[in-house]
């Protein structure tokens, strides 16, 4: 495992506080992770930090990331993500997204292209298609989000990433923490996850890499497409036998795509 | 004490297996299930049945507002309080309320609510709810972690503009305006009472008690679980220094009455079932969409009533005798239902009474039955109580009532 650590940053003169998982060195990667929460450091950033000095940030109200409040719309979020690379480097980043944080990371380059090195959309959220609905994560039953999350949700790994603490304290810490991450990331997509990317992403000009599983439920793979249609340029990946989390479910072609493109730019 | 007629409007005629074929009477249940021929007749014995508590003598009659679903046929409770600001004379109009967070601007509140306190003749009892998760989040699509802070602004923007005498600006977060102007403004001064319906978020006890405003908790599971929101609710007045005038208290308790408590059973049963295990079916995700209520309030174990319902059906009591035990429903002859009453009002300190007396498929005819006996038979014995408070919550013009009417034909 690389050494990692967490730090907390302390922006707008300590009105926002901003958790960061930080680990590895290289050229600078950083990460946003998905509507839920990021939790530790985990074996997807652990791989990243083989080879990039990997930043990945807390969606502010989530864990130790404090001062939502003082964020009211999307356009606040992005440029308080702008702040944030500030404050972590100087240098250009690549930005890998994971659904939620694809959306944002994807605002990110269309905002400020020159600080984007390079885009990696994973299942990401920011477009949407009324012939293919995005699915309303707020309200599936846990059966249908695992059927809607994995390729095969009996798969070991599924299972072991589905699985909840024994402890009963423990498994409520969990549920908390899980409402408190979907509350805080619903406030700039409920209660559909389309805020206007697609007037703004003709304005990316950064090599962008979008990775789909074929058998993504949630955001279904037609939004790769999209994506890559509206990208000039860019690049789409589509895994077989592959849900919605392909680090997990086919991390070596998953790492293999990714690495890739990110070693060509 | 007052006491109230709550009417809650809802659709009869869903089929027996609905619950087998749906997963909620709430947002997800096609409006093809609504049959508006039937919902015409419906609503013509709601309106007879409101309007014949105003002459039986009920202090006020309620409506509120709802959407997306077949528990109540009211998503403007302004257009039936307006028809009864006509057709009712004695009685407070109890809107309980408008979720003010979902009109905009919200101006539109203020000026119905002061078209139907000029209408009724100063008779208006404005409800500020925050709403349901099922209605503001899922049917009306707010935010659910902004909706409290919407709900304040509305409420701040309203009530600034009732009690302005010239128009002025407003540069809130979600309502910018230039010209607030309300006309017409309302009859009562500085401005209605205001009474919010709260389902046991702590944010809203402070929020409701700083203002002096009445705190409603309206569950449909009776005194015995409505005590514990309460306890807790008076705990909290006495750690601000509050005095506990019970008017500062409302309550929703459902009441049947029949000759006997077997009879009671024979005649009313049906109609709780249908209201319990029908219109309280609630897919659990909407009764609690993340955000709606804040970390500590769930950390706090607090349920809201309907996900209470939603969230642990299988806990739920199954049968009259169980409702009746666990005090959900105040069911019975006159004296069971004037002792289990007297009970539940001191249990709670309660002085805004507000009784459930159509409850489900109940027809007129039963309904009528009900309230006749309530008011001959059950009213009178609780009438008096707390006669040592005022109630500065209440209509002015209402406060010196008339004594009680009696039945018609008298």
């Amino acid at each position: 495992m690389v050494e990692h650590r967490t730090n907390t940053l302390e922006m707008r003169g300590g009105k926002l506080s901003v958790e960061v998982l930080e680990g590895g060195s290289g050229d600078p990667l950083v990460y946003l992770h998905g509507a839920r929460a990021l939790g530790g450091w985990n074996p997807h950033l652990d791989n990243l930090a083989g080879r990039y000095q990997v930043f990945a940030p807390c969606h502010p109200g989530i864990g130790a990331s404090r001062g939502l409040e003082h964020l009211d719309d999307l356009w606040d979020l992005v440029l308080f993500y702008e702040e944030i690379l500030e404050n972590l480097t100087s240098r250009a980043c690549h930005i890998v997204g994971l659904s939620y944080g694809g959306m944002i990371a994807a605002e990110l380059a269309a905002q400020n292209t020159a600080k984007v090195r390079s885009l990696v959309l994973v299942g990401s959220l920011g477009l949407w298609l009324d012939e293919a609905p995005i699915a309303d994560i707020y309200v599936m039953t846990p059966e249908e989000r695992a059927k809607a999350t994995w390729h095969n949700p009996a798969s070991e790994v599924a299972q072991a990433y589905m699985a909840q603490p024994e402890d009963p304290m423990a498994k409520k810490e969990a549920e908390l923490a899980n409402i408190e991450a979907l509350a805080a990331t619903g406030k700039f997509i409920w209660p559909i996850p389309d805020k206007g990317l697609r007037k703004r992403i003709h304005r990316i000009t950064s090599p962008a890499l979008m990775v789909w599983g074929e058998s993504d439920g949630l955001v279904p793979p037609a939004y790769a497409g999209e994506f890559q249609r509206l990208i000039p340029g860019s690049e789409s990946v589509v895994l077989k036998e592959c849900g919605h989390l392909p680090y997990l479910e086919q991390p070596e072609e998953y790492f293999e795509a990714v690495f890739d493109f990110l070693s060509r730019h | 004490m007052k006491v109230s007629f709550f009417h809650l409007m809802p659709y009869q005629s869903l089929p027996d297996d609905f619950a087998e074929k749906h997963r909620s009477a709430w947002v997800d249940l096609p409006n093809s299930n609504f049959d508006p021929q039937q919902g015409r007749h419906m609503y013509d014995d709601y309106l007879d049945e409101l309007q014949y508590a105003d002459q039986l003598g009920f202090d006020g009659v309620c409506v509120n507002e709802h959407h997306a679903n077949a528990y109540g046929l009211m998503p403007s409770p302004n257009l039936i309080a307006s028809i009864l600001a006509r057709s009712t004379s004695q009685s407070a109009l109890i809107v309980l309320g408008n979720s003010i967070a979902l009109y905009q601007p919200p101006i539109r509140v203020a000026e119905e609510m002061a078209m139907l306190d000029v209408l009724s003749g100063g008779r208006l009892v404005a409800g500020f709810p925050v709403g349901t998760s099922m209605d503001t989040t899922f049917a009306y699509g707010q935010v659910p972690i902004q909706l409290r802070e919407r709900h304040t602004e509305a409420h701040d923007l309203i009530m600034k503009s009732w009690q302005t005498r010239e128009p002025f600006m407003f540069n809130g977060k979600f309502n910018q305006l230039r010209y607030v102007n309300v006309w017409p403004r309302p009859l009562q001064q500085p401005h209605p009472p205001v009474w919010i319906p709260g389902s046991g978020s702590l944010e809203t006890w402070d929020w409701v008690l700083q203002r002096n405003y009445v705190y409603c908790y309206l569950s449909y599971y009776g005194y015995l679980r409505g005590r514990r929101v309460l306890d807790g609710f008076w705990e909290r007045t006495a750690q601000l220094g509050i005095d506990d005038n019970p008017y500062r208290v409302g309550f929703l308790q459902l009441v049947c009455v029949s000759e006997t408590d077997s009879q009671a059973e024979r005649d009313y049963a049906p109609h709780v079932d249908y209201f319990y295990n029908k219109m309280l079916r609630v897919y659990g995700p909407y009764a609690e969409s993340p955000g709606y209520r804040s970390i500590e309030s769930l950390r706090a174990g607090l349920r809201t009533a309907i996900g209470t319902n939603a969230q642990s059906s299988t806990s739920q009591p199954v049968g009259w005798k169980d409702w009746l035990e666990q005090g959900h429903v105040i069911a019975g002859s006159p004296a069971t239902v004037r002792d289990r009453l007297k009970e539940a009002i001191q249990m709670l300190r309660v002085g805004h009474l507000m009784c459930l007396l159509h409850i489900g498929t109940m027809p007129k005819e039963l309904t009528y039955k009900n309230m006749e006996l309530f008011t001959s038979e059950v009213l009178p014995a609780i009438r008096d109580t707390w006669s040592e408070y005022s109630d500065p919550w209440w209509p002015a013009t209402l406060s010196s009532r008339p004594e009680m009417a009696g039945l018609p034909g008298d």
